[in-house]
């Protein structure tokens, strides 16, 4: 490895990254976040730049212009999302989700004025949320360690391998007229971070760790994303002082089974659900 | 005692009056589901006529949330989901303080995103549970013009005092176990008082911050 590091100038780069990766692996042997320490050094340069640049824009714009007219902003860029959306539903196997994106493009495009009113939401057809991570992670590709990205923040590798297909598929790079496609991306960028600027405030104010807090954030969200929430919940039970080996859970259901074996049996038990069952509906 | 009462008492209870037992217990337990629909609707309403709230007056939404909202609440279970494995290893004092600044914290963080409150929809997504369920799952989603809808779940557990609820899922993310990395850190640093430490700790400043008075934080024995 330090052979590696011969040429200079390289060399010190490298040296300081490896550091900063080495005092990330040090601190905390998060197996969910290998690269700590470029994570964190990348998350207050990005928290830099939001506060120094793209924040103040953001409320610059939400004081400006008032709440229909933001709304309208976000429903064209919404709209402009859409067929991209309905691609990837398809991909994913998900076809009727699929058409309705694609509904909901068609709808919106030409009795939505061009995207500016969701009237496809107000028809039954919801926005989806779907990008080539997700589809990706569907097809059964690892998610990789968590990276936190300049500018663009909290990837996993899986989704950044497929950030340029979603980043090109969502900006408006087919704009030849240069000015036009930097305003366009920027209003995007200033639109997206306002519709953060409630939330930002309670992550402040609710996270020990802002860094840890975003982070698990993150890749919790990204999981239940990718299978749709299907995942049941797991909780287990850390009052039970006598830890089983197999995990207080079962042990747990195995006592209550015992206990109503015992004294209840099977045949009362059986009884007493067959009275409660009619009583509820739902 | 709860054992006992499992093993003996119930059983026996089920056997002479199971057609009563049912009856009279459905009416004291409200469904989980009518009892998240009825605490949303009874909390929006307050906060969309008390322009107080809406200015932003935090003494004023704790207060709300305190009267109407904590009692639905187990912020002990809140807590050790929070804590995970280390909770284990700590004393019945301990827990008890971890619970109380845990506490804190949720509601001051949690009570000022009600200020922000403004016209958007909740809309209660159909429930699926039997009455033998024990734990069940409340899906809501909060509708707002030009945004996706963002799902709020809540987990709910039957106990002696009627439904309470141990997890709030806030767009697939328990706002429960979310802290529980950041905890183990701080355990791992200074321990479980190290934990109590630096939680009381931002409850002060969160309290200078909003101008409120010490004291709340330190409930409890």
């Amino acid at each position: 490895m330090r052979n590696v590091f011969r040429s200079s100038r390289a060399g010190v780069a490298a040296a300081a990254l490896s550091a900063v990766l080495l005092t990330g692996c040090a601190t905390t042997a998060n197996p969910n976040d290998p690269l700590e320490g470029f994570n964190r050094a990348m998350f207050s340069f990005n928290d830099q730049v939001d506060k120094a640049v793209v924040k103040p824009a953001a409320q610059v714009y939400e004081a400006v212009l008032p709440s229909p007219v933001r709304t309208g902003v976000g429903n064209v860029f919404g709209n402009l999302g859409d067929p991209w959306i309905a691609l990837n539903n398809m991909l994913q196997g998900k076809f009727a989700e699929g058409m309705s994106d694609l509904m909901r493009f068609a709808l919106n495009s030409t009795w939505g004025l061009l995207g500016l009113l969701d009237i496809a939401s107000e028809a039954g057809l919801p926005k989806h949320d779907e990008d080539l991570g997700q589809t990706l992670g569907r097809w059964g590709v690892g998610e990789g360690a968590y990276i936190v990205l300049p500018f663009f923040g909290p990837r996993t590798v899986r989704d950044t391998m497929a950030l340029p297909a979603d980043f090109m598929a969502n900006e408006p790079f087919s704009i030849d007229h240069v000015a036009t496609r930097n305003t366009v991306l920027g209003t995007r960028i200033v639109h997206g971070r306002s519709v953060l600027l409630g939330a930002d405030h309670t992550l402040e104010e609710a996270a020990l760790d802002r860094y840890a807090f975003v982070r698990d954030f993150y890749l919790e969200q990204r999981r239940y994303k990718v299978d749709d929430g299907r995942r049941e919940r797991v909780y287990e039970d850390f009052d039970e002082q006598s830890a089983a080996p197999l995990g207080d859970e079962v042990d747990a259901a195995a006592t209550a089974a015992v206990e109503r074996l015992e004294l209840v049996g099977i045949g009362e038990l059986a009884l007493e659900r067959a009275a409660a069952s009619p009583t509820h509906k739902n | 005692m709860k054992a006992l009462m499992n093993r003996f008492l119930l059983p026996l209870l089920c056997m002479m009056f199971a057609g009563a037992m049912s009856a009279s217990a459905a009416a004291d337990l409200k469904a989980p589901d009518v009892l998240v629909k009825d605490v949303t609707n009874e909390v929006l309403e307050i906060v969309r006529t008390d322009k107080a709230i809406q200015a932003g007056d935090t003494k004023r939404v704790i207060e709300l949330v305190d009267a109407k909202v904590l009692p639905h609440f187990d912020f002990r279970r809140m807590t050790m989901l929070a804590v995970g494995r280390d909770w284990r290893q700590a004393t019945p004092d301990q827990q008890t303080r971890l619970t109380d600044a845990f506490r804190t914290l949720l509601v001051r963080t949690y009570s000022n995103a009600l200020t922000q409150y403004r016209d958007q929809r909740i809309e209660f997504r159909p429930s699926r549970f039997t009455e033998a369920d024990t734990r069940v799952q409340i899906r809501t989603e909060v509708i707002q013009a030009g945004a996706q809808p963002v799902g709020i779940d809540y987990m709910l557990e039957k106990s002696e005092q009627g439904w309470k609820v141990f997890d709030v899922i806030v767009a697939g993310v328990s706002l429960v176990t979310n802290y529980r990395s950041s905890f183990g850190q701080e355990i791992s640093r200074g321990g479980i008082d190290g934990l109590i430490k630096s939680l009381e700790e931002r409850n002060r400043t969160l309290a200078e911050q909003q101008g409120l008075q010490q004291g709340a934080g330190g409930r409890g024995a």
